[in-house]
């Protein structure tokens, strides 16, 4: 095989950097054995390790399997691939490694291929292109218990609030739930296949900013990084300094979001009209900068849409000097008043073996101890020269999650204060894009607030892509919210779901 | 408690006093204006990413509208985005702004049934369907009832179960695996009933319309009382939509 000129023979992988682009041909092609023999022995016992992309695409009849395995040190992500057939029956890595049970899901979902010793090789989305079409959302598989004292309480999809979509399925003794299981999928919209199908790059951007509304910048960053990539174009200063901008924006604006709504599950009204209108004048500060509160518009591959200008760094100053008071004397109140700790704390635990055991990321991950952040591990746009510190809180409930989110605000105030003294000139002189490199693999991580998203391209003979992966961080973080409430109250379930706020869209794609 | 007093104190009135006139900070891509001016119409055509403008004459249709605004950025003669946010109407064809007529977009009061008009002035209350929207005019739903944009205080809410509702409002392009529960949530709304589609991508598929993932042969089966555009639709957008809806002054 060709295949062999690229790379020694004794190489099983290849390591890459974030945002890097390589020849397909560079990641060296081993059998099903040595691909799991690796990616089992990257992930165990290798707490720096975790999986942030794991998918197939179809090459002729048979499947390429790639999996990347981010290592926190290095700073590299290692790329392994391997060739199966859809009627094979490997080896499940889930039977002793969880953070690969979604992923062996959805392969087995789009592709028919067994998993064995998968625990649960149930559907993922019930996608458009799936393999068995027979298979309808109406007729998930649920576990169900044979018990005169256990019931079961089937909640959604459609939920009591203004939320989107998914059902959960609760196993309980009474109040306290003993099992919890989510079935997620009705918001899938064919993401993947229409990056494919629309060639139009303005068309593309469209798509990467409706993956989750709730994390548009996030998400079109990872977006534009890897077409950015594969055309080979370099972001300008300018770029990287808007792009992180508008990241830190977004996670204070959620962040807020949130913390109104946790004192909303708990009737704390003064907390919750007070964190709600605080997140008001962040929203609208990326009005005033890109015409849309979500940032729908803003960022663009190859371009500084926006350019962010002097009198804009002024006035988001002056927006910061009137949130920050306000917002810390919210929470002072909030984290000293015993009926709201009282809900806080100690529900909804996720231990840290726990949350690394089923490979959480983003700040899930970092609130039950994990010092899982992109932004140090895998730096992009000016995270380099930020030296990011990340917020780690170890108990694992509600309290920490809510508290990891507080200090990231701060955080993030911190450094856009400190990023608005040296705002660079502006410079609206764009150079060309360029073409997409053919045969191509690229990766792009970037931390949104929920987390880790990770965007994959492959690109054919012409640089046409021939597959488009899309991976929210939510995607690792729903079982995690399954484990959580369990021996919970199941009155404590509003409160878990919304301190996690995981993104439904973003996982059915 | 005094601390709490303190903090009432100083937040003070937040709402926004009158949601007809309030302003929109800074830039805002709210209703389009299309002059008359001579471009290339083929290019402008195509430099859509939603297939939102047609030519001769020159339309652009707010309800396939993702509000990018590259129309405007790459023909600032042609295309000027205002920050009029009234722009939700109940015809479909009113989303179609053209070249050379820049008027407000209203809602025809004629298409409105006296039931909808007598039954709903005073409150309305609705169940909000997000199917396979993308959370972010759910989002701006949410925010429409906040302290600053409080819609409740026109007796309008969001309701927990269909069973409490006057009628639906629907968020994104409706997938396949929504659509059944969307017509049981439809059913179970008590009538005399209405729909509203929140959103470019419920008002016409947005990006998604043509993926073979989503299903909207919902809208086929019924009257849609109001179509409120936006990319998100903005909660100005929203509130006024609605309150010219039920013919609240
Ligand atoms: S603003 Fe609307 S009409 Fe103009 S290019 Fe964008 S989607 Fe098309």
């Amino acid at each position: 095989m060709t295949l062999f000129l690229y790379y020694p023979s004794d190489m099983k992988y290849t390591s890459i950097i974030n945002n890097q682009t390589i020849p397909i041909g560079q990641i060296p092609l081993v059998s099903y054995d040595e691909f799991y023999e690796l990616n089992a022995g990257f992930i165990t016992d290798s707490p720096e390790k975790h999986c942030v992309n794991y998918f197939g695409y179809p090459i002729g009849e048979r499947i390429k399997l790639i999996c990347c395995i981010a290592d926190d040190l290095t700073h590299e992500i290692n790329v392994s691939t391997c060739l199966v057939n859809p009627q094979d029956e490997l080896t499940s890595l889930t039977s002793t490694l969880f953070c690969f049970e979604k992923f062996e899901r959805e392969i087995h979902e789009n592709f028919g291929i067994m998993f064995s010793g998968h625990p649960w090789l149930k559907p993922v989305r019930y996608s458009h292109n799936r393999k068995d079409l027979s298979k309808t959302i109406a007729g998930y598989p649920f576990y169900s218990i044979d018990s005169d004292e256990l019931h079961e309480v089937g909640v959604g999809p459609i939920h009591a609030g203004v939320i989107e979509p998914g059902h959960f399925r609760f196993i309980c003794n009474g109040e306290q739930i003993l099992h919890l299981e989510i079935q997620l999928g009705y918001q899938h919209r064919g993401i993947e296949a229409l990056f494919l199908n629309k060639s139009k790059l303005a068309e593309r951007v469209a798509i990467s900013e409706s993956i989750a509304g709730d994390n548009v910048v996030g998400h079109t960053l990872a977006f534009s990084s890897v077409w950015e990539s594969l055309c080979g174009f370099q972001t300008s200063k300018e770029m990287n300094f808007s792009r992180t901008v508008a990241l830190e924006l977004e996670r204070i604006a959620v962040h807020t979001g949130d913390l109104s709504a946790a004192c909303g599950d708990v009737a704390y009204q003064l907390g919750n009209a007070v964190f709600g209108r605080l997140r008001t004048p962040i929203v609208n500060f990326l009005q005033e900068w890109g015409g849309n509160r979500l940032a729908k518009g803003l960022i663009r591959p190859g371009k500084n849409q926006f350019p962010f200008t002097g009198e804009l760094a002024t006035r988001l100053l002056q927006v910061l000097d009137a949130y920050e008071p306000e917002f810390n004397e919210m929470n002072g109140e909030l984290f000293r008043m015993p009926s709201a700790l009282s809900r806080f704390e100690r529900t909804g635990t996720v231990s840290e073996e726990t949350a690394r055991s089923v490979g959480t990321v983003g700040m899930i991950a970092r609130s039950s101890g994990l010092s899982r952040d992109i932004r140090l591990s895998h730096p992009h746009a000016l995270y380099g020269e930020i030296n990011h510190e990340p917020v780690i809180k170890h108990h694992g409930d509600v309290y920490s999650r809510l508290q990891v989110r507080k200090e990231e605000v701060r955080q993030s105030v911190r450094y856009l204060r400190d990023l608005m003294t040296r705002v660079p000139e502006c410079n609206t002189n764009t150079q060309p894009m360029g073409q997409t490199q053919p045969d191509s693999f690229t990766l792009s991580l970037v931390e949104g607030w929920r987390g880790e998203i990770c965007h994959c391209a492959i690109t054919g003979t012409r640089g046409e892509l021939v597959m488009y992966k899309v991976k929210d961080p939510s995607f690792h973080n729903w079982l995690a919210l399954a484990l959580a409430v369990r021996n919970n109250e199941i009155s404590d379930f509003p409160i878990c779901n919304k301190s996690f706020n995981l993104s439904y869209c973003g996982h059915d794609l | 408690m005094l601390d709490h007093i303190k903090i009432v104190y100083h937040q003070g009135k937040q709402f926004i006093p009158d949601i007809k006139t309030a302003k929109v900070p800074g830039i805002f891509r709210g209703r389009p204006e299309i002059s008359l001016a001579k471009v290339n119409e083929s290019e402008l055509v195509d430099l859509c990413p939603l297939n939102a403008i047609m030519p001769d004459p020159i339309r652009l249709d707010l309800g396939k509208c993702s509000f990018c605004g590259e129309c405007a950025r790459q023909f600032p003669e042609k295309i000027q985005f205002t920050t009029d946010y009234k722009i939700s109407v109940n015809e479909r064809e009113s989303l179609i702004v053209k070249e050379g007529v820049n008027e407000p977009l209203k809602i025809n009061p004629d298409k409105i049934s006296r039931e909808l008009r007598n039954l709903f002035r005073q409150s309305l209350k609705l169940r909000q369907v997000s199917a396979g929207g993308d959370n972010s005019c759910e989002w701006e739903l949410n925010a429409s009832n906040n302290v600053q944009f409080d819609m409740s205080r026109f007796g309008i809410e969001f309701v927990a179960s269909p069973r409490h509702a006057d009628g639906i409002v629907i968020t994104g392009p409706i997938t396949e695996n929504m659509a059944a529960p969307l017509q049981i949530c439809y059913d179970a709304t008590p009538g005399p009933k209405i729909i509203i589609l929140v959103g470019t991508d419920a008002i016409s598929g947005g990006i998604f319309a043509g993926s073979p993932a989503i299903d909207r042969s919902f809208l086929d089966r019924y009257h849609i009382d109001l179509y409120v555009p936006g990319n998100p639709a903005h909660p100005l957008t929203i509130i006024n939509g609605i309150l010219d809806l039920i013919g609240r002054k």
